[in-house]
């Protein structure tokens, strides 16, 4: 306490007016006391009341009048101790960065330059580039509020009707591990919260052991992982040099890892590559980590939007689920839905029996009651819903296609400028290829282009150009969400490709 | 003691592993004390069974509400097509309307932007992301806990990994505050330590501190500059009234602490499911309070990353519209009002039953919940016979008690209590 300049302060002020109050003024004994303060009111001591309370026998010492030398009383004007002794506990706290993908949005909101463009975080938007609310999610809620449905608290592990639809759309509604009742569902908030549930799982009961994480990945799946404590390493994933996945890389570092590891596989559209493994690949993959004993760990953020089928895109989680394994599953409906502000999601565990899937769900539980208790209603009410009902469900899966086919579009379009702006006779047949690929088999929400710059820095000044020039906002890895694209703005984005890539200060011309 | 469990049961790097069994060390988890309670209720077919349990506020039929002050708010955003590029306005909104709820719309940390305040995931969001920031910028510092709290405030900390003490607050033979008890903790805390209040309506006691014992435990914590965390989730419950019931925290504003709050509109608003509050933490300025959002945000980031937007749009909408304002603050009132009567019905039907026993409490505590003084095995038989379910720690909540069922439930109370504790 003495070292504290504050307090010292405080101490010496008091005592200057201990000193005057115990000659003008009903003394506070207390505050004398504490402050070790020797006033004659201390010595002499003052009026005081006794009370016994209960089975208590302690005395209450009454003053005649409540004074307190660190308090402002209006009516004596005394100096208001409150400052002095108030250094905020928190004072050294610096401010946090901003987030890498939703900074992004936020300085496209403070730019005001017409031509702006918003290609950062990976919501979608119409042709108008507008938030688009699916007519499912409306003619769902339309009818919650007709039914006029109650506010009361979910079970903590969510809503039933989706906990069982959320497994049948991942899993297939035919499939074994659903009818053996081996799957433990939990409502989560959207991936972000299901990714979390299922990483504080794996702190409790699997401490030490590391998650692995592809390089690149979603930038918040280092923050969910640092913050519930759990190691993390990288797995080679992408490949600038071919501009597509490093599976060489990718096996050997699965291999290379310490046996019984959780390996975080995203399901399909890889954020942010877009580069998904082949099915063969899958096989390849799925043989190493049985081999290794890992375990499998699948963040399901698109399923709808890869392929356009949603069968399609839950393939790999199938193959798996097939084999046998035991393994983790987050999805997301912020995407495939529309349903980002709602916050609705899940964690599925797959295990080898009926009682480890009701022990595990039954921890899933305990971990999610000291979090938020149990999860909000809303969403979940609108998947279950649309899933749930047939008619609503077909309107969806053509809601997504229509979706999918304007990014599919933009995208075509895209490359199609390129092609026609640059004449430097650049070799974008590189990008063909890949494009070609993916637009014929992998078609996803978010394109990531990866330009082929010769170092890290030259990434980050070609991103610079594109929104300190341009006006074109998008993250610094070099992503851009063709979800936030129109057919109207590529040719801009195409000049806007062309020149950071030949242009951007200190860039080594490829 | 979960941990030590799994220490000894863990075999996690052991190469024996087969890929197939990898949760075989995982135990069933123990049933949430409250949550359970509904769960067993759930299953009893009886048709004169009572739910006391959980804290959920039900009408005079023991049926949920949904308040018309919220169909109000929902006709009125319904077909707006938002979703999330207004939700972060919507927000900000919400937190400025709640803030002035608590701190009083006039006070100069409003007036002056002094605080950081995030939306949060109801009042056990609001809790877990100040444990999570407490345990982050103060490592070594502990939570005190009043004896007896709300059960998941354990579960809460001490996920958090944040340290915790208990402070004494329940004299079980006055059943009530035992406040000398109260303050000899809170002096012999080592100065500087977290604790944790319940601003009014109490849970699980019902016992509030009197207006001057607030200002004496202020008085003290200035003292010992202890940091004031206060779990509101009951306000407008206790009194009826709003401001009042924020008077505690109002208190403390006014000697200067720099303090925390949690809010909760889950049962205030009827918004249980929906999972709306807030979280605020009162600064030096606004810089401070700037630099404190932006790392309350980063910490909800890596959790759920950001609240979801519909119960956030009732909310606003209801505090920011005069109109619909002044309907929710009858209605609260008529909440509470409701709950008053059925505390003075039962007590009196017990009277009328010739029970000896003192049931002064019942009427003496405030807020959702009567601290009954009940026995685990008294609770047991209540369930068992008279299908009338509440936690073993003998809290009802008094929001389950109709004009229908009030005469049944003294009934079942007197037959288990009138022979003693041994009975």
């Amino acid at each position: 306490m003495f070292q504290s300049p504050p307090l010292l302060a405080a101490l010496l002020i008091s005592f200057a007016l201990g000193s005057v109050y115990s000659i003008e003024d009903i003394p506070d004994v207390d505050g004398d006391r504490d402050f070790g303060i020797q006033s004659f009111s201390l010595s002499l001591g003052q009026e005081k009341g006794k009370v016994r309370l209960g089975s208590g026998n302690l005395t209450v010492w009454f003053h005649k009048e409540k004074s307190n030398p660190f308090i402002n009383t209006k009516s004596s004007g005394r100096i208001s101790m409150a400052v002095a002794v108030n250094v905020s506990r928190f004072e050294g706290i610096t401010m946090a960065p901003p987030d890498p993908i939703l900074g992004v949005s936020e300085a496209f909101k403070a730019d005001n330059d017409e031509k702006k463009l918003n290609l950062g975080v990976g919501a979608y938007r119409t042709e108008e580039l507008q938030p688009y609310v699916l007519n499912v999610v409306k003619k769902a809620e339309n009818l919650m509020l007709e039914r006029g449905e109650y506010k009361e608290y979910l079970p903590i592990e969510g809503l039933a009707a989706f906990n069982k639809v959320t497994a049948e759309l991942l899993l297939g509604a035919d499939n074994t591990v659903i009818k053996q009742q081996r799957v433990a569902t939990v409502q989560g908030l959207s991936g972000t919260g299901s990714l979390r549930l299922a990483a504080a799982l794996i702190e409790r009961y699997f401490p030490g052991a590391k998650v692995l994480i592809s390089s690149p990945t979603w930038g918040n799946h280092k923050n969910i992982f640092n913050d519930a404590r759990v190691p993390w390493s990288e797995y080679r994933y992408y490949d600038p040099k071919t501009v597509g996945l490093d599976f060489e890389g990718m096996i050997a570092d699965l291999k290379a890892a310490p046996e019984g590891s959780f390996i975080l596989l995203h399901g399909c559209a890889h954020n942010p590559t877009g580069i998904d493994p082949t099915p063969e690949q899958w096989e390849k993959i799925a043989d190493v980590i049985q081999e290794k004993n890992h375990i499998p760990f699948f963040d399901v953020a698109y399923q709808g939007f890869a392929s356009g089928s949603l069968d399609a895109d839950a393939a790999s989680v199938r193959l798996f689920a097939a084999r046998g394994m035991e393994l983790l599953v987050a999805q997301s409906y912020s995407k495939n839905l529309g349903l980002y502000a709602e916050r609705i999601g899940a964690i599925n565990v797959i295990c080898s029996s009926v009682d480890a899937a009701a022990r595990v769900k039954s921890q899933l539980k305990r971990l999610a009651r000291p979090m938020y208790s149990n999860p909000p209603v809303h969403g979940a009410r609108i998947v279950a819903n649309v899933v749930g009902d047939p008619t609503l469900f077909d309107e969806w899966k053509a809601e997504m296609d229509m979706m999918a086919g304007r990014i599919k579009g933009v995208r075509q379009k895209l490359f199609d400028s390129l092609s026609a702006k640059d004449k430097s006779g650049k070799d974008w047949s590189l990008y063909k290829a890949d494009w070609h690929v993916l637009l014929h088999r992998i078609e996803q929400s978010s394109v990531k282009i990866q330009r082929k710059p010769t170092s890290r820095s030259n990434k980050k000044k070609e991103s610079e150009n594109m929104t300190n020039k341009w006006h074109v906002y998008m993250t610094k890895d070099g992503r851009i969400s063709l979800a936030g694209l129109n057919l109207a703005k590529c040719e801009y984005l195409a000049d806007a490709i062309v020149d950071s890539y030949h242009n951007a200060k200190g860039l080594n011309s490829v | 003691m979960w941990r030590h469990q799994l220490m000894t049961t863990s075999r996690c790097f052991s190469t024996s592993i087969r890929a197939l069994h990898w949760w075989d060390h995982v135990c069933p988890a123990p049933k949430d004390p409250i949550t359970s309670v509904t769960e067993a209720f759930l299953a009893d077919t009886s048709p004169v069974k009572i739910n006391l349990g959980v804290g959920a506020y039900r009408d005079d039929e023991g049926k949920p509400v949904i308040l018309q002050c919220l169909r109000d708010a929902e006709a009125k955003i319904a077909g707006c097509d938002f979703l999330e590029s207004i939700s972060s306005a919507v927000s900000s909104k919400l937190v400025e309307e709640s803030v002035k709820l608590v701190y009083g719309k006039d006070s100069d940390v409003i007036k002056e932007g002094r605080y950081a305040g995030v939306q949060a995931l109801s009042g056990t969001g609001a809790c877990r992301l100040f444990a999570e920031f407490q345990k982050r910028f103060h490592p070594e510092s502990q939570i005190y806990l009043p004896n007896p709290t709300w059960s998941n405030h354990h579960n809460i900390w001490r996920d958090a990994q944040v340290q915790q003490n208990t402070f004494s607050y329940y004299h079980p033979d006055l059943k009530g505050l035992n406040f000398t008890a109260l303050m000899d903790d809170v002096k012999n805390a080592p100065d500087g330590s977290f604790f944790l209040l319940h601003p009014c309506a109490h849970n699980p006691t019902g016992v509030d501190p009197t207006e001057e014992q607030w200002r004496e435990i202020s008085h003290q914590f200035k003292v010992k500059n202890h940091f004031p965390f206060f779990d509101m989730a009951y306000q407008g419950f206790a009194s009826g009234d709003l401001d009042r019931d924020a008077l505690s925290i109002r208190i403390f504003l006014e000697d200067g602490h720099l303090l925390g709050c949690a809010q909760s509109f889950a049962k205030n608003m009827g918004l249980y499911g929906h999972r709306v509050g807030c979280l605020s933490v009162l600064c030096n300025d606004m810089k401070q309070a700037v630099a404190i959002k932006s790392q309350l945000q980063k910490i909800a980031r890596a959790m759920y990353s950001s609240p979801p937007v519909h119960g956030t749009s009732l909310v606003s909408t209801v505090l920011s519209d005069p109109d619909i304002k002044a309907l929710w603050v009858k209605e609260v009132k008529g909440m509470a009002n409701r709950i008053q009567t059925m505390r003075t019905n039962l007590q009196e039907s017990l009277w009328q039953l010739g029970s000896s026993l003192n049931w002064q409490h019942i009427t003496n505590q405030v807020g959702m919940f009567c601290f009954s003084g009940l026995t685990p095995k008294q609770v047991d038989w209540l369930a068992r016979e008279f299908h009338i379910y509440m936690t073993h720690d003998g809290r009802m909540s008094m929001a389950g008690v109709t004009t229908g069922n009030v005469n049944y439930l003294a009934n079942a109370i007197n037959e288990v209590t009138k022979y003693g504790e041994n009975a």
